[in-house]
Order: structure tokens, then C-alpha cells, then sequence
């Protein structure tokens, strides 16, 4: 939805000024948020893990839809950026969604915060916001719907790079519920941008979107085929929240045909890791010893979440900034 | 003006460093450069001194303090410090002391990885410029520079100086 627009979530320069879909975004850029990610890794491991980058700025966390890891990562990333943060939890109304935004938009805009980070159940909010707010705030995606999840796509590559390797020989495999997944459409669009040869998504023909051809991928329905011998497994969360009416028969048939087990797991690469956004689902979309064995990484996910959300977060303001001062330059100019 | 030899400073600066820290009593100091040219300098420094310890790498790109004006560096790498800062002496190394703002973006990094005992500045090229009380314990070379002029290290090997012309505004 954002292809044919001009890109706003890039100033004149091409940087990031927003972080809205990785829809547009170069592969230069997706590497230079991942290389800039890695040097946050580093910060994190030290006595003091905290930079004073965007000290005296404030970060507002807007979450309309409950999250834990996602909002307390961006609280945490912000705070080791040395910013100021505030998180409000707003809970999702019935009013429509124009009334709702303009309306909450208004009040935040208000509060003279530098940055927001906004967490939507509807698809495109974050865009929203990012079109109407005045010059100079940035618009972080924390998730919009059923549309984008940038940074989850972004820290899922950032462990695919660091565990794995270079994107141009890997194989991997996104499997479960993809059709309500914003992680799995971030993901597909961040793999296919990176170079990755061999995306495939697998899961029941109820819960696979229309149109997943333009992403490039290969669609199994059947587990054991589209496993067959991949690098990377990354499983979804069923969401039961998202579903109406007859999608599944029931948890324990999914698992049976889509669960990620030891044995399913061994018709992977020998090395594969086995990635999933959170929160799991215990023996409804991955089996235990899976989910706490030695070729999980999702954990690890968790605390690149932290290097990319600072990433993210710092080049956005950075972005800001830079497009400020060419404002102000054309100005002087006129 | 022409710019000094790297290659013929270096070893007047190792002789200077090395009086330098006997005349404070320091044993063992760790050894510091600041990414790029720092790392470069840091490195000579290190063979013409036949000192085999580990070389501490630092990136202060997360520390400057013109972020609010420039923006974050693109090409930022993670610091390498592979020895304890805590109580330690330090010899911090960079190519070219301008403004002194670098110098004290890498303090404030050091300092968060702990207290040192000390910390000695060693610079290349010292251009005069200071905007802050900042000065280096030893100097390759000081010379100024007319407005709009720069000097940028060349490296790793040989190194370098090069004069270059900022385009006017």
C-alpha cells in the first residue's frame, strides 16, 4: 500500500525519518539498520547499557492492542538510548477508526513528544498517523493488524544474519498461521530484499492469504515436504483472537499436521534454528522440547529485539533530523 | 604548508609516549585508538613499540554530541574492549585533534565501562582548534590550518595526511 505512494517513511536523503513497513525499503538500508543493530548488541553486553544518543528527547509508546515483549522492548530501547519514555496503554474503542486516530492523534501531538510508537489492530494505522503528524515527529510501527511488523521482521533477521550467516544460500521456512501474520508478511518482504533465495510458507490452505505469489515464495500445505531440509523454521502463533468462524477444526488437529515436533524438526537441516516471535503456544503450534532445545533461538530473538528497536529508533530521529535542516536550508535559500 | 610524514612522526611519538609514562610511573598501560584513523595511528604506534598487548577499539558514534545536528553516522561498528577499564591507565589514541569533541564523546564512553586510573592522550596531528580544555600528553605534530581546510588520515598502510577543501556553503 505504500509502493505507489512517495516514500514517506524516507526523508530527501533516503533515510529513515518513520519506520512504518519494510514495503520500499532498500537492501542497503535493511543492512544498515541490521550493522547499526549489532553495534546496539554490544552496548547491551556492557556494565553500563545505556548510550546517551537521544538524551533529552521523549519517546511516547501508543498501544492500542496488548503486547508485553514488543512494548517493553521498545521501553527498554528507548531507555538505553537515554530518552524519556512514557507508555500508554489505550484500549481499542468501537468509534470508528478515522474519529479514533484524529482524535487520539490530536491529544498526542499535545504532549510534544519527539517520537511515537504505535501498536494498532487495524491494518495501515501507523501510516495514518504517520501522514497527519506534524513535520519533525517520527512514527514508529509496532504493529498494524494483519499488515506490517517492521521491527519483529527486522530483529528475525538480525538473528537469521547472526546465526546463519549471508541471506544468499539460505532456505527458510515460515510455517503456521500466515493469513492473520503481520510477522510473516515483514518477514517474506525482508528475506526476499535481503537475497534470500529459498523463502517457503507452510500451513493450511484455511489460513493462507491470496496473493502470497508476490512475495516470491513457495506455498506447501504439507509440513513434511516444506521442511525438507531448510536452515531457518520460523514458527507463528496461532492467533485463536483473530479468527472467525471455521478456520481450524481444532487446536489438537493443528498440531498434528502443523505442530513443530522433534521428529518434524529433524527433516530440517541438521543446523537449523527454530525461531518464533512469541508468545508460544505449547503443544499447539511447537512441541516443548522444540520450543527449550538446543536449535532454539527464541530467546535470542528476544534481546536482538532491544538492538534493532534502538537501531530503528535512533535512525528515525536521526532521519528527522537531517530533513529538518534541509528544510530549514531550502528556507534560507527562498 | 605541507603535512608531515606519518611514517617519519611515529617514532618521535612512541619515544615521547614511552617518557611520557615512565615519568608517571605507568606499568602496563592498555592502549585505545578511536575508530578509523585512531585504530591506524594506534596500530604503528603499537609495532614501532614492539608492544604485543590487545588494542582496544572504540566507536564513539553513540556518544557525539552534535547527533541533534548531524544525525547518527551510517557506518557505525561496535566498540572492542577486550581487557577491564576499571582502575586501569589508558592511552587513548587518535589521528587529528580538532575541536577536542571526539576526545571527550570517548571519555564519556570509557568512563561507561568504568573508572580508570588515568587516561593519556596521544594524537597524530594536534590543528590548533580546541573548543574545549582538552590536550594532548603527546603530539606528532601541531600546524594550523586556514578556514574551510581539513586534514584527513589515510591508512591503514602507508598512512598518510591529506589536505582537503571543504566546499563552500
Amino acid at each position: 500500500m505504500t509502493a505507489a505512494k512517495p516514500p514517506l517513511q524516507l526523508n530527501d536523503q533516503g533515510q529513515l525519518r518513520h519506520f512504518l513497513s519494510l514495503d520500499g525499503l532498500s537492501r542497503d538500508l535493511l543492512n544498515e539498520i541490521l550493522d547499526t543493530a549489532d553495534s546496539f548488541l554490544e552496548v547491551g553486553a556492557r556494565a553500563v547499557k545505556k548510550v546517551p544518543l537521544l538524551r533529552g528527547k521523549t519517546v511516547c509508546n501508543v498501544f492500542f492492542e496488548n503486547s508485553t515483549r514488543t512494548r517493553t522492548t521498545f521501553e527498554l530501547a528507548a531507555k538505553r538510548l537515554s530518552a524519556d519514555v512514557i507508555t500508554l496503554n489505550v484500549s481499542t474503542s468501537s468509534t470508528s477508526k478515522g474519529e479514533t486516530l484524529t482524535d487520539t492523534l490530536r491529544n498526542l501531538e499535545a504532549m510534544a513528544a519527539d517520537m511515537f510508537v504505535v501498536r494498532h489492530g487495524d491494518s495501515g494505522a501507523a501510516h495514518f498517523i504517520a501522514e497527519h503528524v506534524c513535520p519533525g515527529v517520527a512514527i514508529i510501527n509496532g504493529g498494524d493488524g494483519r499488515h506490517a511488523h517492521p521491527t519483529q521482521g527486522m530483529l528475525d533477521m538480525l538473528t537469521i544474519r547472526r546465526h546463519k550467516g549471508d541471506f544468499d544460500k539460505l532456505s527458510v521456512a515460515i510455517v503456521g498461521d500466515i493469513l492473520h501474520s503481520r510477522v510473516a508478511r515483514s518477514n517474506m518482504l525482508a528475506l526476499k530484499t535481503l537475497g534470500c533465495p529459498d523463502i517457503r510458507v507452510i500451513g493450511p490452505r484455511t489460513l493462507l492469504p491470496v496473493g502470497l505469489e508476490q512475495y516470491g515464495v513457495q506455498v506447501f500445505t504439507d509440513m513434511d515436504q516444506g521442511l525438507a531440509g531448510v536452515d531457518v523454521v520460523i514458527m507463528l502463533r496461532l492467533q485463536r483472537e483473530r479468527m472467525q468462524g471455521g478456520l481450524l477444526p481444532s487446536e489438537g488437529e493443528f498440531f498434528r499436521l502443523y505442530g513443530l515436533t522433534p521428529q518434524r524438526l529433524a527433516l530440517a537441516n541438521p543446523e537449523a534454528i527454530v525461531m518464533h516471535p512469541g508468545p508460544i503456544n505449547r503443544g499447539v503450534e511447537i512441541d516443548s522440547a522444540v520450543a527449550d532445545g538446543s536449535q532454539s533461538v527464541i530467546l535470542n530473538q528476544v534481546t536482538y529485539g532491544i538492538a534493532i528497536r534502538m537501531a530503528v529508533l535512533s535512525m528515525a530521529m536521526s532521519g528527522q533530523t537531517a530533513q529538518r535542516q534541509t528544510n530549514s536550508e531550502s528556507e534560507e535559500q527562498a | 604548508m605541507t603535512l608531515p610524514d606519518p611514517a617519519l612522526l611515529i617514532p618521535q611519538m612512541a619515544d615521547a609516549l614511552s617518557q611520557h609514562l615512565a615519568r608517571h610511573g605507568i606499568d602496563e598501560p592498555q592502549f585505545i585508538g578511536i575508530r578509523t584513523g585512531g585504530v591506524w595511528v594506534a596500530q604503528a604506534l603499537l609495532e614501532h613499540m614492539a608492544e604485543s598487548s590487545a588494542l582496544g577499539v572504540l566507536d564513539v558514534s553513540f556518544y557525539r554530541d552534535d547527533f541533534t545536528r548531524n544525525g547518527l553516522h551510517p557506518q557505525v561498528q561496535p566498540s572492542e574492549l577486550p581487557f577491564e577499564i576499571e582502575g586501569r591507565h589508558l592511552v587513548l589514541i587518535d589521528d587529528v585533534l580538532m575541536s577536542g569533541r571526539t576526545v571527550r564523546a570517548a571519555m564519556n564512553e570509557l568512563f561507561d565501562y568504568g573508572r580508570p586510573a588515568s587516561i593519556s592522550l596521544v594524537c597524530l596531528l594536534d590543528l590548533d582548534a580546541r573548543e574545549l580544555p582538552i590536550r594532548p600528553d603527546v603530539v606528532g605534530a601541531t600546524l594550523s590550518l586556514e578556514p574551510g581546510e581539513r586534514v584527513k588520515l589515510l591508512g591503514p598502510a602507508p598512512l598518510a595526511l591529506e589536505r582537503q577543501t571543504l566546499a563552500a556553503h
